[in-house]
């Protein structure tokens, strides 16, 4: 195990909540080089040969281990592509934590683009959580640009909670599913910008099998003078349920497109989407002012409950 | 407690300007319940909002604890001890009503505490601690946890406006026992109710009725109440039921 410093251990409190090192399985990677790794009698994780990243197999049945995958950059001008690649074997159940922290002091670009394939077999069922991080004051960008394809088979089942609060200047996100019968899609996406930031989130969900289904739901604030674009389509190729909903608030300058698509393809689909964007409301504020928060304060209540 | 001294509040309607509040003075005395009262569309909701301080009068001063707070804001009116419960709760997304109650009280309240407030409403709190304050609650659900949050706050001066709008009668029932209770723990303490009910009316140890924006009559409950009820300016418990089951034919 490669000694953290400081920065490097905030960063990975913050992607992954971690303190120490974590329980289970993990790889924790440090300005494109691994920091540690341990695999368990479940989880295999082993180096790519021919580009950077990683394959990580899960034993089909393996059931209430984790799988932690931080990224931390401290150097600035970095720029790395990582492809990662999960199997998830018939009927497991994990939670796999990845996540990228960017601490930037320099006045060079620091950019990650962490390409994640998940390959879900048979009733296998996966948490997934991915945040995003950025700090420090150089003029260098922080950029990340994950890009994260599913394959999901039979009965399968993924959760996905993607969080990026603060600090990361420009995102491209780029997300599509593929879902067999009876395999069902949760995504959680939560997002605030600030400052100049931009970030584009593109997801395309393919439901191919009867009774497969999805939720894609995603709650951001744009504050300053940041711009989001939202961009969620969902594919109905059978007996299928889709869902989809952008509900933002903006604030300042900021700039918010929602740009909901859905495309039925089979009669007995059955899809809808939402999309609402709209500054915090007045009366809001007023009411947690007449619990005696300032203005400042009640706004950030307000945000932080509705980015909860 | 609470002076107001000659207060006027003016709206601009297509170029003309309409008086909703005229000169109207008013002293609440500490250790009173109060209950505004009048037909609807008298300026007793203005009134209430020009308290909080919601609103800005176009005249005459505020004055609290002898303080002038004419141009103190909201937040500074709710630091000095005035709390204000809304006729129309105001709904929050991902914000639970522990959060909620936890901003009243101004301080990290344990669960258990959080929850006395909640069963003071007639909430089971077990059910409802967690719960955001968002579009899942029921109006009458989220009137309760607005009274709550009023009596988190334990302030000074503690006004309503309408609270037996949108509510059941078994929870107006305990909303009796609620006002009843708040006067009797809240020292120096003092309570301004905006309601048509007969039974808040009964309750108030003094009564102000309000009639296109001017304070038509006050005075001690045994005063006033048997004009009113003659006048049926108060609205029996019965006609409230009916109100309050037909959401629509009510302000609520």
């Amino acid at each position: 195990m490669m000694k953290l410093d400081e920065i490097q251990r905030r960063l990975l409190l913050e992607v992954a909540d971690l303190h120490e090192i974590p329980e289970g399985a993990y790889n924790i990677r440090s300005n494109s080089q691994s920091a540690g790794r341990q695999s368990t009698a479940n989880i295999e994780i082993t180096s790519k040969q021919e580009v950077s990243g990683l394959e990580v197999r899960i034993k089909p049945g393996t059931k209430r281990e984790s799988v932690h995958i931080p990224v931390v950059m401290t150097e600035s001008g970095l720029k790395e592509v990582v492809y990662n690649d999960f199997f998830v074997g018939a009927d497991a159940d994990v939670v796999i934590v990845a996540g990228c922290g960017i601490d930037n002091c320099g006045n060079q670009d620091s950019q990650h683009d962490g390409i994640h394939r998940f390959y879900l077999e048979k009733g296998a069922k996966v948490r997934y959580v991915e945040k995003h991080y950025g700090s420090g004051d150089g003029s260098g960008k922080r950029i990340l640009n994950p890009g994260t394809e599913v394959y999901m088979a039979e009965d399968s089942y993924m959760e996905m909670e993607m969080v990026q609060i603060k600090g990361v200047d420009d995102t491209v996100r780029t997300t599509t599913a593929e879902l067999a019968a009876g395999a069902k899609l949760v995504v959680r996406e939560r997002l605030m910008t600030h400052g100049d930031q931009n970030a584009v989130s593109t997801y395309v969900v393919t439901l191919n099998g009867e009774n497969a289904s999805a939720d894609v739901v995603s709650r951001s604030v744009a504050r300053d003078h940041s711009y989001q674009k939202f961009d969620a389509k969902i594919i109905g190729n059978a007996a299928c349920s889709g869902h989809t909903e952008c509900d933002s608030i903006i604030m300042d300058q900021g700039r918010i497109l929602a740009v909901p698509g859905l495309e039925a393809n089979h009669v007995d689909a059955s899809l809808f989407h939402e999309a609402a964007i709209g500054k915090i409301a007045g009366e809001q504020l007023i009411k947690l002012m007449t619990l005696g928060l300032t203005e400042a304060e009640a706004e950030e209540q307000i945000i932080n409950g509705f980015l909860r | 407690m609470l002076e107001l001294k000659e207060l006027s509040f003016q709206v601009e309607t297509e170029g003309q300007g309409k008086e909703i509040i005229r000169n109207v003075s008013l002293t609440i005395p500490e250790r009173k319940l109060i209950v505004i009262t009048g037909p609807n569309g008298g300026g007793k909701s203005t009134l209430a909002k020009l308290i909080a301080g919601i609103e800005k009068p176009t005249g005459g001063r505020i004055f609290f604890g002898g303080e002038d707070i004419t141009e103190k804001n909201v937040t500074e009116r709710a630091r000095m001890g005035i709390s204000f419960a809304f006729q129309q709760p105001v709904r929050f997304k991902g914000i639970r009503v522990l959060d909620l109650i936890r901003i009243a009280a101004g301080k990290q309240l344990s669960i258990a505490d959080a929850c006395e407030y909640l069963s003071a409403v007639g909430l089971c709190a077990r059910d409802y601690v967690d719960r955001e304050v968002n579009a899942s609650l029921s109006g009458g659900e989220l009137k309760r946890i607005e009274i709550a949050t009023v009596l988190a706050r334990n302030a000074k001066l503690s006004v309503f406006d309408e609270p037996e709008a949108g509510i059941d009668l078994w929870s107006f029932r305990n909303l009796i026992d609620v006002f009843q209770h708040m006067r009797e723990t809240i020292a120096d303490s003092s309570i301004l109710i905006i309601s048509h009910q007969e039974r808040i009316l009964n309750i108030a140890d003094e009564i102000v009725v309000i009639r296109d924006g001017v304070v038509d009559r006050k005075g001690k409950r045994e005063e006033i109440y048997p004009g009113l009820a003659a006048g049926a300016a108060a609205v029996s418990e019965c006609e409230g039921q009916i109100r309050a089951a037909c959401p629509g034919g009510n302000a609520q």
